[in-house]
């Protein structure tokens, strides 16, 4: 949850256009109007497909890529008017980690980690003491004097974190970090954004394409789709309460609480009767209320499909029914339940 | 061989060693330079700048193919007015280091290119000025190729200053033939050319041993 509701990163009709790459052929039209806000000390997860311009996006933060028109502000610096001069001093308060790590292979473990602080002009004394705390921090210390492939993936990454936090910035940029990672390594890395998020009070814009990753550890999330933000909000309300087609997919991929068409198809051939399915709800009572609308008309309602998980400690998923009973019963047990606020729809 | 002729060979051996090492030395330097000059202005890399660019790798594709004895010909109004003379060692050096720099810093060039652009995005991230991007990030990651390729141009330079007899600037070459093969003392050409072939495999045996320290393997 967010600490503060301070804006730490506005973009304001933010546009990115690159030029074609040959002659003739149209420009690309990445960022097409992106407005976003994201407070300080959240976590804020970007999700798309790829090819939706949320790499681009991210680096138009730290100014790795300029933006063609809108503004963006990180903190109280205008990063869409700087330039590259006054560009490298804002960068040194925000930290990026990648997909690929992109560790120095000339350099060992500790070396990497030093690097910003060398770039910094940081005394070696300093850098010295500051590159042994941050390794001790992600785990690594004892890896100080090994290079980068020695080490396993979720390991370059943890290196990656510790580089990206050298200069003590108070947003860091995640770009896929943990695409790479298999699912265990993946929810390693997860937990330590989100210890550096929390015991450090640093900023996290998390860009990825898979939504476990927000589900794990984003506070809000923006859906960006086709160079626009499409849906915004909470996580919890995003997986509760999908509004566009988009965040539908992406929510179903990762809670498999909706049947598929194929699994509708046969659910249908077994089951005579109608199917419905409902949202779960966080509320008391929320299925004993709902079977007793069932009951009270002498309508038969079984579970054939659904799940409930949790996010941010609270339960989502969906329930499907089947109902077997007398058609007005069950339409006036559906109109009596959609009224009592419960989100209700016949598949 | 004669008294006399190791004296001559002895002398030739060292003014090989003498062009050899001052070409690799002021070439790789001045190549170094001007092969970052390239990668880094060519355009949408890390100082962009198509004029500048285009210049140069005009300049380096016209100096390239010209066969070394030519060159050392076209470039003698230059040699003058450098450094006063147009035939003897130092003349010779001269002209083996410009030729060199062009080779090097297509070499450097092309290594540098095959550094994964992500570690530049890091280092960009990290707020490093480019010149510092290029020197403490791009060489040292590009560093075992490097040395090979520097390793072949070694080889090269040890080849073209075979040449420098042509010019009065001695050597191991112009030993060869004057008193080898002009003179129908096959031996003194053999002797010469194992002394040539011991240098090369020095070099190479060098250049591989520090390269694979670079690349750790």
């Amino acid at each position: 949850m967010p600490q503060q509701s301070e804006v730490h990163v506005r973009l304001e009709g933010v546009t990115k256009t690159f030029p074609s790459a040959k002659r003739g052929a149209p420009a690309q039209e990445v960022l097409r109007g992106v407005d976003l806000e994201i407070r300080k000390g959240e976590i804020f997860g970007i999700i798309g497909q790829s090819g939706a311009g949320k790499s681009t996006l991210v680096r138009l933060i730290n100014g790795l890529e300029k933006v063609t028109s809108g503004t963006l502000t990180v903190g109280q610096h205008t990063v869409s008017g700087l330039r590259e001069s006054e560009l490298r001093e804002v960068r040194r308060d925000i930290g990026m980690i990648f997909q690929q790590f992109n560790l120095f292979r000339s350099r060992t473990v500790a070396g990497n980690v030093a690097y910003p602080l060398k770039v910094a002009g940081v005394p070696k004394a300093e850098r010295d003491a500051k590159v042994a705390r941050l390794l001790d921090f992600v785990g690594l210390l004892a890896r100080a004097h090994d290079h980068p492939e020695q080490l396993s993936g979720g390991q370059q990454q943890r290196v990656g974190i510790a580089r990206a936090l050298a200069t003590d910035p108070s947003l860091l940029l995640a770009d896929e970090a943990t695409s790479a990672l298999d699912p265990e390594t993946t929810q390693d890395v997860l937990n330590l954004l989100r210890q550096v998020n929390r015991e450090l009070g640093i900023t996290i814009v998390i860009i990825t394409h898979e939504m476990d990753v927000i589900r794990s550890i984003a506070d809000r999330v923006a859906v960006i789709d086709g160079g626009l933000v499409i849906e915004s909000g909470s996580a919890y309300d995003i997986f509760n309460d999908p509004k566009t087609p988009e965040a539908q997919r992406f929510v179903g991929i990762t809670l498999r609480d909706r049947p598929s068409a194929e699994t509708l198809k046969r659910l249908r051939a077994n089951h005579p009767g109608r199917l419905v399915t409902v949202r779960v709800q966080d509320r008391p009572g929320f299925q004993t209320t709902l079977s007793s609308a069932f009951l009270k008309r002498d309508v038969g309602a079984e579970i054939v499909f659904g799940g409930i998980s949790e996010l941010q400690e609270r339960p989502v998923g969906s329930l499907t029914f089947v109902l077997n009973g007398n058609d007005t019963a069950i339409d006036a047990a559906l109109s009596a339940l959609r009224e009592d606020d419960f989100a209700v729809e016949e598949v | 061989m004669s008294e006399y002729n190791w004296q001559v060979f002895q002398t030739a051996i060292g003014q090989t060693f003498f062009i050899v090492s001052i070409s690799v030395v002021v070439g790789g330097l001045l190549g170094l330079a001007l092969g970052l000059v390239l990668y880094a202005t060519r355009p949408g890399n890390l100082m962009a700048n198509r004029p500048v660019f285009i210049l140069l790798n005009i300049l380096v594709n016209i100096v390239r193919p010209i066969p070394f004895v030519i060159f050392l010909v076209a470039i003698q109004p230059l040699m003058l007015a450098s450094i006063g003379t147009t035939i003897g060692t130092n003349a010779v050096t001269f002209a083996l280091s410009l030729s060199a720099a062009f080779a090097v810093s297509r070499i450097v060039e092309q290594n540098l290119v095959t550094v994964n652009p992500g570690v530049i995005e890091a280092a960009r991230a990290s707020g490093a000025r480019p010149i510092s991007i290029l020197l403490t990030v791009l060489v040292p990651e590009a560093l075992g190729p490097l040395i090979l390729g520097y390793t072949f141009i070694f080889v090269a330079i040890v080849d073209m200053s075979a040449q420098a007899g042509l010019f009065g600037g001695g050597g191991i070459g112009d030993f060869a033939i004057t008193y080898g093969s002009q003179r129908y003392d096959w031996p003194v050409v053999y002797i010469s050319v194992a002394v040539m072939i011991a240098i090369v495999q020095a070099g190479q045996f060098l250049g591989n041993y520090l390269a694979r320290k670079a690349l750790r393997r």
